[in-house]
């Protein structure tokens, strides 16, 4: 009896533990981040959060506890933070669509059967690597020779305007008379093109998410398309942008984030003015209540999007 | 054009030669090239090759001014002719930006902690990444949602608790226990837990996944790994392989353009890097690192009209010399770029 029972007992364990086993590995897995994500990211976020309710004097290290008016201090006393704030954000709101739309297209073409089509892959990715962090900041901060280079070379449309600009809004402003649109749109247009290089720059991860994406795709659809006789066209908007609008989802939400979280975005650089200026804790208030508002963003871009995002079922 | 007739040319004993009489070379050549389609092809094709030269005209300027400014002579910034080509080429700028500022120093040191870091950040998030993507256990969604959080919250967001972190460091108050704060009477260990000007605070973070944008890695590799066959790792349990041999054998070779794309994020953002290194090495003593490299080298400062353009032309010359390194592993790894991305299966979902 005993040598019956006793199998059976074994053999269903090691079935049992099979998950758990796996489970358990998982666990080992995930540890390093896990444990660094409890005993330092969180207390991180938390005294960031604690210090904003504080005032701090570097003298001795002492905080000392004032409640909500570091937030009063950067929403009514300084006088520029709600400005850059609200300039900002329409900054941001501008750059999603253009950073977004110029990195589709480039993508697309580079997607395509062209001449030199390695040698541009390679050049199109070089900002991803080398326009970051340091040299990101010589390269906009005040970089005389290069804006001088350009004021150069640049054409002088003679309507007034900076000679280092590509186009004048006078330009602009002659061609949508002509086409019956408001002069609001001029500024947005102008300040677009001429921030092309800022666009560019910005947009190399962009570039390479929607790359795999449409590589992705399978060639049969695109043959059974050609075959039902579409065009290139109707291609583009039946197929391709259906199929990539998951990616435009994943790449408006890390733009939203990757442009507030640059150095070069207006709000940033005035928190880190501030942190560099000594007000440590007002910093902090003025960092946090910016990330809320990006956050609603960020939720609100997500939120429309993934309503109109096409999900191909893979059986 | 399609009464394709077969002639027989030529018979001998051991071969036939089969010809066909095929449509002429002309009305092929009509056919194909002379037709509206072929027009528009071309005008088409013509157009985007004209645009991708201007894009990249805009990418690579910045760089060919670089090279251009690093070249120059003091006389050639108040010189009115000249643009971007320099009178009379000079490499004083190299010279003394290579002897004054240290750069074989920080070259060395920047090499150094940009390996660490990519190294440790590569495997850590690697094996996160599989975890959260491969293992199925209570929390792991969860997990999954804390890696994007420290995507969204920008670093300059806990800039000042993050500093504040390192110089007072410690893990679940054991530095506090250990140094008697919390039971005076348990007093062993005398040590601050100021931990700035060593390597350790970015150490720290690589190891574990916190690093400079260590949570767009965990989820590229996360993405890529759910694309990764549970067959594959099914037949290797089978086999008996446990789940850690499984990885390093069979996952990792697997996954190498991935890696080796994650491996060239870390490096060259690493490399870049201003934020982390400006706060964890300060002082005097600090570790010479890349940025401290940008500045005007004590021989070539001078007081003419000019200084401006030429200060900020050293500055240039500085960031050429910090990116040629990193142009030179670009170019052995960027067809990794795209084929690691790809194959990641990335959906977005």
């Amino acid at each position: 009896m005993n040598s019956v029972a006793a199998p059976t007992t074994k053999r269903k364990r090691p079935t049992a533990s099979l998950e758990k086993t796996k489970a358990r590995s998982g666990w080992l897995f995930v540890f390093p981040f896990l444990f660094g994500f409890l005993t330092i990211y969180m207390p991180i976020i938390f005294k960031s959060i604690y210090y904003s309710f504080n005032n701090f004097y570097p003298a001795d290290s002492r905080f000392e506890f004032v409640g909500l008016a570091k937030y009063q201090e950067a929403l009514f006393e300084n006088l520029s933070f709600l400005d850059t704030l609200k300039s900002g954000l329409g900054q941001l709101i501008l750059d999603i669509p253009a950073i977004v739309i110029f990195s589709l297209f480039i993508a697309v073409i580079l997607n395509q059967k062209m001449l030199g089509r390695a040698a541009f892959r390679a050049i199109f990715f070089i900002p991803v690597i080398l326009a970051t962090g340091l040299i990101d900041d010589i390269d906009n901060k005040g970089n005389t020779f290069m804006d001088n280079v350009i004021e150069q070379e640049g054409i002088d449309s003679g309507s007034g305007s900076s000679a280092s600009d590509i186009i004048g809004k006078a330009d602009i402003a002659l061609l949508f008379e002509n086409m019956k649109i408001g002069g609001g749109m001029v500024d947005i247009v102008t300040g677009l093109v001429n921030d092309i290089y800022n666009i560019i720059n910005r947009s190399g991860v962009q570039m390479l998410i929607f790359l795999s994406g449409l590589q992705n795709i399978s060639p049969a659809i695109y043959e059974s398309c050609s075959i039902d006789g579409a065009t290139g066209w109707e291609t583009f908007w039946k197929i391709t942008f259906p199929m990539i609008s998951p990616m435009i989802l994943v790449n408006a939400v890390y733009t939203v984030i990757d442009s507030f979280t640059s150095s070069s975005n207006e709000v940033m650089s005035l928190v880190l003015n501030t942190y560099n200026e000594g007000s440590l804790t007002l910093s902090s208030a003025m960092a946090w209540m910016y990330f809320i508002l990006v956050i609603i963003i960020i939720a609100v871009v997500a939120g429309i999007l993934s309503a109109y995002t096409f999900y191909q079922r893979r059986d | 054009m399609n009464d394709n007739k077969t002639v027989i040319k030529k018979e001998t004993k051991n071969k036939i030669r089969v010809d066909f009489e095929r449509t002429s070379a002309w009305t092929r050549f009509k056919l194909k090239y002379l037709s509206l389609n072929f027009l528009l092809s071309v005008i088409v094709k013509f157009f985007t090759f004209v645009m991708m030269l201007g894009v990249s005209y805009v990418i690579l300027y910045p760089f060919v001014a670089k090279v251009a400014a690093s070249v120059m002579n003091p006389d050639d910034f108040v010189n009115v002719t000249v643009k971007l080509i320099s009178k009379a080429p000079t490499l004083d700028q190299f010279k003394y930006i290579i002897l004054e500022n240290n750069y074989l120093q920080a070259l060395l040191n920047t090499t150094l902690l940009s390996l660490l870091c990519a190294v440790t950040q590569t495997l850590i998030c690697s094996i996160v990444a599989y975890g959260i993507a491969k293992f199925k256990f209570k929390f792991n969604n969860l997990i999954f949602l804390c890696v994007v959080f420290t995507m969204l919250v920008p670093h300059e967001v806990i800039q000042f608790a993050m500093y504040r972190q390192f110089v007072e460091f410690d893990i679940l108050w054991i530095r506090q226990l250990l140094s008697g704060q919390i039971i005076p009477a348990l007093n062993i260990m005398e040590w601050n837990g100021n931990l700035l000007n060593t390597d350790w605070p970015i150490a720290i973070l690589s190891l574990t996944g916190l690093g400079f944008r260590n949570g767009l890695y965990i989820f590229l590799l996360r993405q890529f790994y759910k694309g990764v066959p549970d067959e594959l790792e099914e037949s290797a349990y089978i086999d008996g392989s446990g789940v850690f041999r499984t990885f390093f054998t069979i996952i990792i070779p697997l996954s190498v353009p991935m890696l080796i794309t994650v491996f060239l994020f870390s490096f060259s953002w690493q490399w870049t890097d201003n934020f982390y290194t400006e706060l964890f090495y300060r002082g005097e003593k600090a570790k010479v690192l890349m940025p401290d490299i940008v500045k005007v080298p004590k021989s070539l400062r001078t007081d003419y009209p000019g200084t401006d353009l030429y200060n900020s032309a050293i500055y240039n010359t500085a960031a050429l010399l910090i990116i040629i390194p990193l142009l030179v592993i670009y170019l052995f790894c960027q067809r990794y770029l795209v084929q690691g991305i790809a194959r990641s299966g990335l959906t977005g979902e």
